[in-house]
């Protein structure tokens, strides 16, 4: 345990530190909420608690605990919550497979819609003697001057 | 089929309505303890007041309890303290405080100044009882009953409200 030499109650980061043990400290600090500062990681704030976790961890980090353990020390105090990767339970399932679900039934609304849609693109062309017609109509159109055709078109 | 395209959005929308109706009504930083129905983990610390003398949660066995944690520099702490002050005058229930991270010269001058609603402080200098409770924030307090276990954690300053509709009906049940 540190020393209750610090007047304040808290501690100091370390003075020299092994790059092994910060290292480790490190890669889980970087998976564990701040519960104070909750959009940081522990690794990351300046919060006193994280201070104390980060102290807490590179003890046992010393101590030899293996990441599960030090992972599971925090859970069995804070909960799911201080995990940045919430494990896979049933009261997670739907954070994990909620988006895949959505984008499947999205994905299936669109495939049902266009597809409903399509044959009504293509419209049956005119018959081939209501073609000939409709082209003798236009050509006789054509033939009249500008200005005098009754056009709907603006 | 057209009724079911007026269907389909409304269902989406009164379901959406029913989560927001019942989200929005909570903390999102309120963090639920994993500690709600689990033995309160043991621990041995001096006493504020006298450092020869010590105590741990089992000598509070037999008792319904409260553990409040709270600390000199703590503002929020200030502001539930004299709900505790005269909870403690009623002799409602026994309080045992928790002085977090503080001196002991300063958590003395503060329940001078303040009140003092406890029977005893622990003096948890280096947090690390806190941690093992879970503390995150201050004030906190938990409720626990004859047999050690923690039933209920209060987080942030225990409002009048809270006291009348959570705690005090569940310091009555556990007592029964």
């Amino acid at each position: 345990m540190l020393a209750s030499t610090f007047a304040c109650g808290q501690a100091d980061e370390i003075a020299h530190p092994d790059p092994v043990v910060e290292q480790r400290l490190k890669d889980l600090a970087e998976e564990l909420r701040c519960l104070v500062c909750q959009n940081q990681t522990i690794a990351d704030s300046n919060a006193p608690l994280a201070l104390d976790l980060r102290n807490q961890i590179r003890q046992q980090v010393a101590q030899g605990r293996t990441d599960e353990q030090i992972r599971a020390y925090m859970v069995a105090r804070y909960g799911d919550f201080v995990l940045y990767r919430p494990p896979l339970k049933a009261t997670t399932v739907m954070l994990w497979l909620g988006p895949l679900a959505l984008l499947l039934v999205g994905a299936g609304v669109f495939w049902t819609v266009v597809r409903k849609r399509r044959p009504q693109t293509t419209t049956p062309g005119p018959s081939p003697g209501r073609r000939a017609e409709i082209e003798a109509l236009l050509e006789e159109r054509a033939g009249k001057p500008r200005g005098s055709a009754p056009s709907g078109k603006p | 089929m057209k009724a079911l395209r007026f269907a389909i959005p409304l269902a989406i929308f009164v379901t959406l309505a029913a989560f927001l109706a019942v989200g929005l009504t909570r903390d999102p930083r309120e963090v639920p303890s994993p500690f709600i129905g689990k033995p309160a983990p043991e621990f041995k610390l001096t006493q504020l007041a006298d450092e020869k003398l010590a105590f741990a949660p089992e000598d509070m066995k037999g008792k319904v309890w409260l553990l409040n944690v709270w600390a000199s520099w703590c503002v929020s702490c200030r502001v539930e303290h004299p709900l505790l002050v005269e909870m403690s005058k009623k002799n409602v229930v026994p309080i045992v405080g928790l002085n977090y991270k503080d001196q002991r010269a300063e958590g003395m001058q503060w329940l001078q100044r303040f009140g003092n609603p406890y029977a005893l402080s622990a003096f948890d200098v280096e947090g690390k009882v806190g941690i093992d409770y879970g503390v995150y924030g201050v004030p906190e307090t938990f409720v626990i009953d004859k047999k050690g276990v923690i039933r209920y954690k209060q987080i942030g300053p225990i409002t009048p409200e809270a006291l009348e509709k959570t705690l005090l009906p569940l310091i009555r049940e556990l007592n029964a």
